[in-house]
């Protein structure tokens, strides 16, 4: 906007406020109104679906599948579908940064002076574009299924004891919500945040597969609370995911 | 002294000038006296009298008050639904703090359960606290799209739009800090992945999750931590930038809906030119 247009739009904007009503009381009323509506709206959502409490956090054997609150969906779904591990900064802090840096600086970089949206086909486009990628890495954030359970059988080849153990370290893996980023058969985040681990056995020693679980590269998260307190589930699971093959 | 003018509020609501029977002080009868009423009244006048000249508050009340605001529609309301929740969330807050521990080794997550199981409305104002939150949020987003879509954050209002990002921003960061409180597995295990993802950041990134985390594992000082932001750091920061966003929002006044254009085009005053 140029000195012209300023003024323009200055002066345009002191004959529709003179034109307007006082602020008291005709806005107040309607902002009382629309407060009573907010009020009534959180006080029936707080009766219709209540706070429950989950059981205690348990940082070693958590059966708990680590979801955001809902209007975090969007960013852990970009998390999911930008999938070269090597992007994962890009997903985790490039994404979120430059969409932050973008609405800051959004009064500087649009700088005509028309306000009517259907005569700012790029801001339209750019609002509707962001709004409906919103709600659709909302959506799927929300419907990302759950992965607490493993979906694999044993290999044939086991002993039966070693089917036990494949068996119980199945279970530890999926408990622990591996699964959250990582993929396994037909289980497990598509999007591969973390490595697929269909095959990990055969890039990694057990003595490895143990050694990056207590200390892993971030943004995974350490599971040596479990090498600590429970050994035998946590050998269980070395044993487990070396046998994948 | 010369009086301001009255007020522009509806007939309905402007004192009814006094019948000429009824003088205030009734001294058309003689009596002197005055009514219980009218000395309420009176007492009522002192008071703000006393407070106005020590202040000289009223005129820029009148002015907050009775200035003009253009035209506008429902969509108009949302700044000021968004801060009603922030009021609740403030409310509602303060209340759960009457009960709550910040104790990560034991006393975190029980206070929860005293809260949610035994205390007098003690979930109802827990569900209201965790409701409010989504309820801000969607606002939030609601006011800034109508803000993206009207045009207003265009001149004059380029700080208001800049500050209402940094709200959003903070309001986010409120959820992000809020939800490890109850202490629950959920709270537990989102908050790990959440500080983890903070710390792929580049530079930066290890030094804000040790500052978030305390520390460089997860421990007894992360609880206490989160909370002090969640109740201290990030509420002053944002009753900071609400005051600057609504004096803005005051100084400059709201926009009009672009689509709306001045009856008539003003009368050029050309006697003083």
């Amino acid at each position: 906007m140029n000195q012209a247009e300023k003024e323009a739009y200055l002066r345009e904007y002191s004959i529709l406020k003179n034109e307007g009503k006082p602020f008291f009381p005709y806005a107040v009323a309607k902002d009382s109104a629309m407060a009573v509506i907010v009020l009534l709206v959180i006080i029936f959502l707080s009766l219709m679906f209540g706070a429950e409490l989950g059981p205690k956090a348990d940082p070693t054997t958590t059966t708990y599948v680590p979801r955001p609150d809902w209007y975090f969906f969007f960013l852990f779904e970009v998390l999911r579908v930008i999938k070269p591990p090597v992007w994962t900064q890009l997903a985790t802090i490039g994404v979120p940064t430059v969409c932050m840096v973008l609405l800051f600086l959004l009064p500087f970089y649009d700088r005509s002076p028309e306000r009517r949206i259907e005569r700012r086909p790029v801001a339209l486009t750019a609002g509707i574009l962001t709004i409906m990628a919103m709600a659709y890495l909302t959506y799927s954030g929300a419907n990302a299924g759950s992965i607490s359970v493993v979906a694999l059988k044993a290999p044939s080849n086991l002993t039966p004891s070693e089917t036990a153990t494949f068996n119980a370290g199945k279970l530890v893996m999926g408990q622990s919500g591996c699964l959250a980023c990582h993929r396994l058969g037909d289980s497990g985040n598509s999007a591969g945040v973390g490595p697929n681990l269909a095959r990990v056995g055969l890039y990694l020693k057990p003595a490895a597969i143990a050694s990056t679980l207590k200390n892993p590269t971030p943004p995974m998260p350490s599971f040596r609370s479990i090498a600590q307190q429970y050994p035998t589930k946590f050998k269980d699971l070395v044993t487990f995911l070396s046998d994948l093959q | 002294m010369p009086r301001l003018p009255t007020p522009p509020i509806p007939k309905v609501l402007q004192p009814k000038p006094k019948r000429p029977g009824q003088n205030g002080n009734g001294n058309e009868h003689g009596s002197g006296k005055v009514s219980p009423a009218e000395a309420a009244q009176e007492a009522g006048v002192t008071v703000v009298d006393w407070i106005d000249e020590r202040t000289s508050l009223s005129g820029g009340l009148r002015w907050l008050m009775f200035r003009k605001v253009p035209h506008g529609n429902w969509f108009y309301t949302l700044g000021s639904a968004t801060l009603f929740a922030f009021l609740s969330q403030t409310i509602t807050g303060v209340f759960l703090a009457m009960y709550y521990r910040p104790d990560a080794t034991g006393g975190a997550y029980e206070s929860m359960r005293y809260i949610v199981d035994d205390a007098f409305l003690g979930q109802f104002v827990r569900g209201m606290h965790k409701w409010g939150a989504s309820v801000m949020v969607i606002l939030i987003f609601l006011h800034m799209g109508r803000t993206f879509f009207f045009g207003a954050y265009k001149y004059p209002r380029e700080m208001t739009w800049i500050i209402g990002v940094v709200l959003l921003i903070l309001t986010l960061a409120m959820s992000f800090t809020g939800y490890l409180l109850p202490f629950d597995d959920r709270a537990y295990w989102a908050t790990i992945v959440g500080v983890n993802i903070n710390g792929t950041a580049p530079f930066l990134g290890p030094y804000i999750s040790d500052f978030l985390r305390a520390g460089p594992e997860f421990g007894a000082t992360t609880l206490s931590r989160f909370y002090a932001i969640h109740m201290l750091l990030v509420p002053g920061l944002i009753i900071a930038l609400i005051s600057v966003h609504l004096y803005l929002v005051a100084k400059l006044g709201i926009t009009a809906p672009p689509w709306t254009k001045p009856d008539e085009e003003p009368e050029l005053d050309v006697a003083e030119v």
